[in-house]
């Protein structure tokens, strides 16, 4: 088995890991990192669970090798929170009951983050269109598409 | 996945010497949206990887002369949000606003998308209905190629073993021309099409001056319907007149049955959906169809 050793900073911290080449990003940070707040759920980059974002853009991490994000910052669930206060997409989520099993949370956090993060106050409209490749199978839409219009709220009014 | 080499060049031409010494065993990944996929299902093995992630200088968007020089590694999203292809070139952002979701267009590469050649895209429908070439560069130089001539079938291009495709150039519509790209989605928001179309439309005193219409989805490759669009140039847009040359396009329409329609309904499709982006083009140049 071909390896290599790679770079990532995550969260804000360095680490280096020698990976299989063939190692997805997920599995990198799951098991090699041992953040197991990522999930991969369809593993063809279609479903949004395993969505953490990559020198800032939110990205599939299932369909994407370690050894290419070789060097690259990326931040997870696990970052979100600061100084034991919940990040407002985190508290919304929890406030608006933007999720019920779980599984798809993580992915909807990070992706309703990267939004927030480019367009502060989103519409309904472009909520709807930025989150669609993010699948909750429990189907909780009202309450995340509510949870994350909050959150922009809330951070637009501190 | 089976294991490979990973390589990671730093220019063009430093990648150009890894894709000879390494030879058709290798693979050249950019986003990885296409080919990771692929190769985790094992319908691709190579023994090495060539990652252009580290090239710098491919990913730009210049406008010179009347056309726009797409970098091979400029990814879809950039596309998009892009001011100034949205002003000078609507129908390109309007169609790599419609691929997958953001997620995808974020890493997914213009030139990785062109050189994967599946059927299946969006962005060849309405950039062979733009009259893009490809810039294709090997050691021995660089050549330039009409993208109808660069697609090939399913999943094949006319890109050498030795060659990297380093940018896509688009003419800029003049300013009176219409344009549509339709995606027709019966399932999902992010799935591919059962059948697309694009047209561009420019009306000169209620007459077709120019028109190009193309089809995606229901054929080897995206194709460009010139009996179609023969049939309408120089006239006036009716609708007997649209959807007669709609329905010519049927002929070239040569789709496969899957879960997102039967070929049959496919075919049936393209007429439709090539009239309705006539339609709209004509629509959008100001001149609604005569006789309604």
């Amino acid at each position: 088995m071909i390896k290599k050793r790679i770079a990532l900073t995550v969260n804000g911290q360095r680490h280096e890991v020698e990976v299989p080449t063939t190692r997805t990003l997920i599995d990198c940070i799951r098991y090699d990192l041992g953040l197991t707040g990522s999930v991969e759920g369809c593993g063809v980059g279609v479903c949004g669970a395993c969505t953490m974002l990559l020198n800032g853009k939110m990205i599939s991490s299932c369909i994407y090798l370690a050894v290419m994000a070789d060097g690259a910052e990326i931040n997870t669930i696990e970052g979100l929170a600061k100084d034991g206060q919940l990040d407002p997409v985190q508290q919304a989520f929890i406030d608006y009951g933007g999720f019920q099993c779980g599984i798809c949370t993580s992915g909807q956090i990070m992706a309703a983050r990267a939004l927030i993060d480019e367009n502060p106050r989103p519409t309904v409209d472009q909520v709807k269109d930025w989150m669609m490749g993010n699948l909750c199978r429990c189907t909780g839409y009202y309450k995340i598409l509510e949870s994350i219009l909050k959150a922009a709220e809330a951070e637009a009014a501190a | 996945m089976n294991s490979f080499e990973f390589f990671a060049p730093t220019s063009v031409d430093e990648a150009l010497d890894l894709i000879v010494s390494k030879g058709e065993d290798a693979k050249i990944v950019a986003g990885g949206t296409g080919l990771v996929n692929m190769m985790k299902q094992r319908l691709v093995n190579p023994e090495a990887l060539i990652s252009l992630g580290a090239v710098r200088g491919l990913d730009g968007l210049e406008i010179s002369d009347g056309k726009v020089r797409i970098g091979a590694l400029c990814n879809h999203q950039a596309l998009v949000k892009s001011a100034e292809v949205g002003q000078m070139l609507p129908l390109l952002a309007e169609t790599y606003s419609k691929v997958a979701t953001v997620r995808i267009r974020n890493f997914a590469t213009v030139g990785g998308g062109l050189v994967h050649g599946d059927p299946n895209q969006d962005p060849q429908v309405s950039l062979l209905a733009l009259n893009a070439d490809v810039s294709l560069r090997s050691k021995s130089g660089t050549r330039t190629l009409p993208l109808k001539d660069f697609m090939v079938d399913y999943y094949e291009t006319a890109i050498r073993p030795d060659e990297l495709l380093i940018d896509a150039l688009v003419p800029v519509l003049p300013n009176n021309a219409g344009y549509a790209y339709l995606k027709f989605l019966p399932r999902t928001a992010d799935d591919y099409a059962t059948v697309s179309a694009a047209a561009v439309t420019v009306l000169e005193d209620g007459v077709l001056k120019d028109v190009r219409v193309a089809f995606g989805s229901a054929a080897p490759t995206a194709r460009r319907c010139q009996e179609t669009e023969r049939m309408l140039t120089g006239q006036r847009p009716t609708p007997e007149a649209l959807r007669a040359a709609a329905e010519k396009a049927k002929d070239l329409a040569d789709p496969v049955s899957d879960g997102r329609g039967s070929a049959a309904y496919k075919k049936e499709m393209v007429g439709v959906f090539v009239r309705r982006a006539l339609e709209k083009a004509l629509e959008r140049a100001g001149g609604a169809v005569n006789g309604r």
